[in-house]
This record gives C-alpha cells, sequence and structure tokens, in this order.
C-alpha cells in the first residue's frame, strides 16, 4: 500500500465522519462547523487528485462564501447555542433504512460495473490557461454559452435576495396628537 | 495515485451522498436542510471529476460541469438564505413544520 492510498483513506475517513457529525449533532452552530471540515476534506481530495485550480474554487466559494453565510443566518435567526429536538423516532428509523438501502443498491451497482479505463492513458494535467480557453471559445469544446448563461443567473439570483430580504416598509402611521 | 482504483472515489461520493439524503429526510430546520444538500451537490462534483480524471483524461468536461456546480451552488444557497431570513421574519420560526399555509 503505497502512501498515495493511505492518505486517500485517511482523506475519505475525514469526509465521511465530519459529514456524518453535520447531519446528526444536535446543535447548529456545531452543525455548520463540521460542515467546513467536511467541504475542507473534499477541497483536500480534490488536491490530491492534483486539481489544484478545482481545489482553491472549492476553498473560495465553499468555505469563504457559502459557510460563512450559513453562520450569519444561523446567528440572524435562532438561538445558536440551543439544541435542536431530537427527530422523531420513526422517522428517524425509515430515513437510516432509505439512506442504507440507497447506498447498498448504488455500490452494488458500481462494484458490478466494468468501468474501462483507456488503455495508455494521456497524462491528466489540469492547466488554468486551458480553462480559460475553452471558457471562453465558441469552437467544438467551448462553453462560452454556458459561461454566460451562469453569469447572467448569477446576477438574478443577486439581485432576487437583494429583492426578497429587503426591510419592509411600515405603513406610515400618522400621528395625531 | 494509480493504486487507487475508481470505484473507492466513487464509493466515497455514494456515501456523501446518502449521508446528506438522511440530513434531509431527518432535520426539520431549514438551515441544516440547506446544509445536507450542500453535501449532496458536493458528493456530485467529486464524481464528475473522478469520472473526467479517469475515464477521459484527454478532455476537461468533468471540471467544467463541476465549475459551474459550484457557481449554481453557490447562487443556491444565496437565495435560499434570503427565503429563510425573509419567512423569520414573517412566522418566528425557521422549522418547516410551522410553513404549512400552501400545504393543501
Amino acid at each position: 500500500m503505497s502512501a498515495a492510498s493511505i492518505i486517500f483513506y485517511i482523506i475519505a475517513a475525514f469526509i465521511l465522519g465530519t459529514g456524518l457529525l453535520a447531519v446528526t449533532t444536535r446543535k447548529i452552530f456545531r452543525a455548520s462547523i463540521w460542515l467546513l471540515f467536511s467541504l475542507i476534506g473534499i477541497a483536500s481530495l480534490y488536491f490530491w487528485m492534483q486539481l489544484e485550480f478545482l481545489a482553491a474554487v472549492q476553498i473560495i466559494v465553499y468555505v469563504g462564501g457559502i459557510v460563512v453565510l450559513i453562520i450569519f443566518s444561523i446567528f440572524l435567526t435562532i438561538k445558536s447555542g440551543e439544541e435542536m429536538p431530537k427527530p422523531i423516532f420513526k422517522r428517524n428509523i425509515f430515513a437510516i433504512l432509505a439512506a442504507l438501502s440507497g447506498l447498498a443498491y448504488t455500490a452494488r451497482q458500481i462494484s458490478l460495473y466494468k468501468f474501462q479505463a483507456p488503455e495508455n492513458p494521456a497524462p491528466f494535467e489540469l492547466k488554468v490557461s486551458d480553462i480559460g480557453r475553452q471558457m471562453l471559445s465558441t469552437t467544438d469544446h467551448g462553453y462560452l454559452l454556458p459561461f454566460e448563461l451562469i453569469s447572467m443567473l448569477l446576477l438574478a439570483a443577486m439581485i432576487g435576495c437583494i429583492v426578497i430580504a429587503l426591510k419592509q416598509k411600515e405603513p406610515v402611521k400618522t400621528l395625531q396628537s | 495515485m494509480t493504486g487507487i482504483p475508481l470505484t473507492h472515489i466513487l464509493f466515497l461520493s455514494t456515501a456523501l451522498f446518502f449521508i446528506g439524503a438522511y440530513g434531509l429526510f431527518t432535520r426539520r430546520n431549514m438551515i441544516t436542510m440547506l446544509m445536507s444538500v450542500e453535501l449532496m451537490l458536493n458528493s456530485v462534483n467529486i464524481n464528475f471529476v473522478a469520472f473526467n480524471k479517469y475515464l477521459y483524461p484527454d478532455k476537461l468536461g468533468g471540471v467544467f460541469f463541476s465549475i459551474f456546480i459550484i457557481t449554481i451552488a453557490a447562487a443556491e444557497a444565496a437565495v435560499a438564505i434570503a427565503i429563510i431570513i425573509n419567512l423569520y421574519r414573517s412566522h418566528h420560526s425557521i422549522d418547516v413544520e410551522d410553513a404549512s399555509e400552501m400545504k393543501y
């Protein structure tokens, strides 16, 4: 067993353990911190696969953006120190059963399927210049249209967020002293 | 690097996906449900990248899909949190059981 595979199994155990804690712990603030660790583990998995650009994007967007947003909204909405109520026993049992059966089915399908790796694979390397060039090209493997669509979607989502979360104006009450 | 077969990475992402699904089934708090959805989206990203790296190393399709999924996930989380904060203002609770006006 080489060092690389040992590192992979350590990363996998870290991701799964922190992910499981993130969905089972009953204090919501701790759940968000466990989610943070799980996302960092996924970023390190990208580093392990030598996709440095994607790992950097993962850390910037998820760890720096979404988790901070979630923590802000926790502070704005509920008391973070309180414990959440336990899930109902029956619902918990059925959720565990559903997750385990889905996991068993999918794992069996994966282990039965024969993945055809290419015969003599070209070395996979991810250059940022290639990503940039393909992102803005209109030829065969170009992604200009989805790029523009995504940017429009992001703009619309941000404006929508601001409009939704705006404070509603109180109806002006006329003081009659 | 070559010691790990593709199936082990797929097992990891499957397990992560169903951990997220379990959280989505049991949690009744909207923010924690949103966290579970983020876990599921991340597991799908791992799948795309692993397929790209192991099966089609000469193309970059999986990486592009992952980048687009990350962008959409960011937009989705922002919109969801805006809705949650607005719901908290009107209902003083972010439990899904308490927001049942449009249920029937």
